[in-house]
């Protein structure tokens, strides 16, 4: 078969599938309202959307099918991306999970395939080229609301996963303009991040002056994570804070040395309390012992 | 863009807003030496809480605003650093070493207060 | 909502390089980073976009979002028919940029990024591609 012919053939099917599509779009607008019916039922006999009441999930087939035919009708895709995006924040605190959203629109891809068999069962022929056409664009759709809705359920997941992360490091205000930032256990790269985004956000809600850090219950720490606590300090210090860091181990003190930073120009005091006192200082409180305030 | 400069007494207060050309900050830099020498102010405030992005351009020429109007006798403060915004800045190693800062217009006036007090 | 084209900044003047890094900031923010890391890439642009029109007057800026197996991501691509770089090696050494005064800020650009490739050659033009991917 000589190249030319091919290309020619090839031309001519893509305007054919085209055509047929437009055709089928045709067919799906018609019929629109007995095949949503369908589908809905379809949806509630395989026990999907059990989360949602009839009349939500009647809403939710309306624009899923509208938005499916429109798919179809104009070949491209980015409106059924950021449906499928919005859909699944809907209906992701809802409970329902990936295999029901999957589910459904497999439903609705075969329900629109049977009406095209019951339309066209006369033509064989007429029949084939139209699920030639048909098919690809199809699957397509079903993939891209499949995957929007995963990466929503990935997103939230990362979200949730970043609170537990905060709820598990506190940033405490003991006094006014005073915070303390105690570190305890292992800390890797991104927890040491999510520290300093913390003690940032903490710094500007509390309006803190003073932010003792306190290492004390750190083993050990490599270069990034020393080098991620000089940059704490200086992004607090942009934030008009002073760190006073307490509790530096020996070893630690050491790393932060080797990283090629001045330990001198560092605010340290050698334990927790130390520390306090000297940010109280800092913030102008007297410390003084009761004894004395009740004998004066 | 230009960027409101507002006398408070003696001191100066500039807000920037968000987007900020290299061209509107160094007008601001001009704008802010000829009214601290025309209202001979002691202190002058950048706010630059609406400041979504500083880069090494915006902490050169916030620099240079410090030390022209150190120049004249007077004390610059930086306020209303975002954050997100001082995160940035130290990864990309942007400290801002030699430059005053606050944490907002309260405390900026508050250190310029004192630093103009402690010159008397 | 996510954007599958690519969106190209033409860096013209220092007005351009504001829009480039408002772009960046909306199309990071559009996929899912955090404002903290919608804040690194809007510097990157920021600081990419500013040497384009420093050193070769004219130039653009791509970005994109990119998916890889596990995750997605964004894709910046500064580039610009200028005099070119002399030495590479020169500009990604550390102390060029943190006096944060002279040179181009490239290694402190490379340490807010997950990726970072640069190409040069003189008198043909510079190209600084970054990603940075959704964790």
């Amino acid at each position: 078969m000589s190249s030319k012919r091919t290309a020619t053939q090839l031309q001519r099917t893509a305007a054919q599938s085209t055509e047929l599509l437009q055709e089928l779009v045709a067919h799906l607008r018609q019929n629109r309202t007995l095949l949503r019916e369908e589908w809905a039922n379809r949806i509630t006999e395989a026990q999907l959307l059990t989360a949602m009441t009839k009349e939500e999930l009647f809403a939710e087939a309306t624009s899923v099918y509208d938005n499916y035919v429109e798919a179809l009708a104009t070949g491209t895709f980015e409106a059924l991306q950021s449906y499928a995006r919005n859909l699944s924040e809907r209906i992701i605190p809802r409970g329902v999970e990936t295999h029901e959203v999957v589910g459904i629109v497999l439903l609705l891809r075969d329900v629109l395939a049977r009406s095209l068999f019951a339309k066209y069962q006369g033509d064989f022929t007429m029949l084939n080229r139209i699920l030639d056409a048909y098919e690809p664009a199809a699957n397509r759709i079903a993939n891209t609301v499949a995957v929007g809705f995963v990466q929503e359920r990935e997103r939230v997941i990362r979200q949730q996963q970043e609170a537990i992360r905060e709820l598990s490091t506190p940033v405490l205000q003991v006094r006014e303009r005073l915070l303390i930032l105690p570190i305890i256990g292992v800390i890797d790269a991104q927890r040491a991040r999510q520290l300093t985004e913390q003690l940032l956000r903490g710094i500007r809600t509390n309006r803190a002056k003073v932010v003792v850090i306190d290492i004390t219950g750190v083993a050990a720490m490599d270069a990034t994570v020393a080098n991620h606590l000089v940059q704490t300090v200086e992004a607090s210090r942009l934030l008009g804070a002073t760190v006073i860091v307490t509790g530096l181990s020996p070893e630690i003190a050491q790393t932060i040395v080797t990283i090629g930073v001045d330990l001198g120009k560092m605010n340290t005091v050698g334990d927790l309390q130390g520390g306090i006192e000297q940010a109280e200082r800092l913030l102008g409180y007297k410390v003084v012992p009761v004894a004395d305030i009740t004998s004066s | 863009m230009e960027v409101p400069i507002l006398k408070q007494g003696r001191f100066l207060i500039a807000t920037i807003q968000a987007a900020l050309s290299d061209a509107d900050l160094l007008h601001l830099r001009r704008a802010l030496i000829d009214k601290v020498i025309q209202f001979r102010s002691q202190g002058v405030i950048v706010d630059v809480t609406a400041l979504d992005v500083m880069d090494s351009f915006a902490t050169r020429t916030i620099r240079d605003i410090t030390n022209m109007i150190r120049l004249r006798g007077a004390d610059t403060v930086i306020v209303g650093i975002q954050p997100e915004v001082a995160f940035a800045m130290v990864q990309l190693g942007l400290t801002m070493e030699g430059v005053a800062t606050a944490l907002d217009l309260e405390e900026g006036l508050s250190h310029l207060q004192q630093r103009a007090n402690g010159k008397t | 909502m996510p954007v599958l084209q690519d969106i190209v900044v033409t860096i013209r003047s220092d007005a351009d390089i504001v829009l480039a890094r408002q772009q960046g900031r909306s199309l990071a923010a559009s996929i899912g980073f955090s404002a903290t890391d919608a804040t690194l890439i809007a510097t990157a642009i920021s600081e990419l976009a500013r040497n384009i029109v420093s050193y070769a007057g004219q130039g653009e800026v791509m970005m994109r979002v990119v998916e890889s197996a596990h995750a997605q991501g964004v894709l910046i691509c500064a580039r610009d028919s200028g005099p070119g770089i002399r030495s590479i090696d020169d500009v990604l050494r550390d102390g060029y940029s943190t006096s944060g005064g002279l040179g181009l800020g490239l290694p402190g650009v490379r340490r807010l990024m997950d990726e970072f490739a640069i190409e040069s050659e003189l008198k043909r033009g510079t190209m600084v591609t970054i990603r940075k991917w959704l964790k």
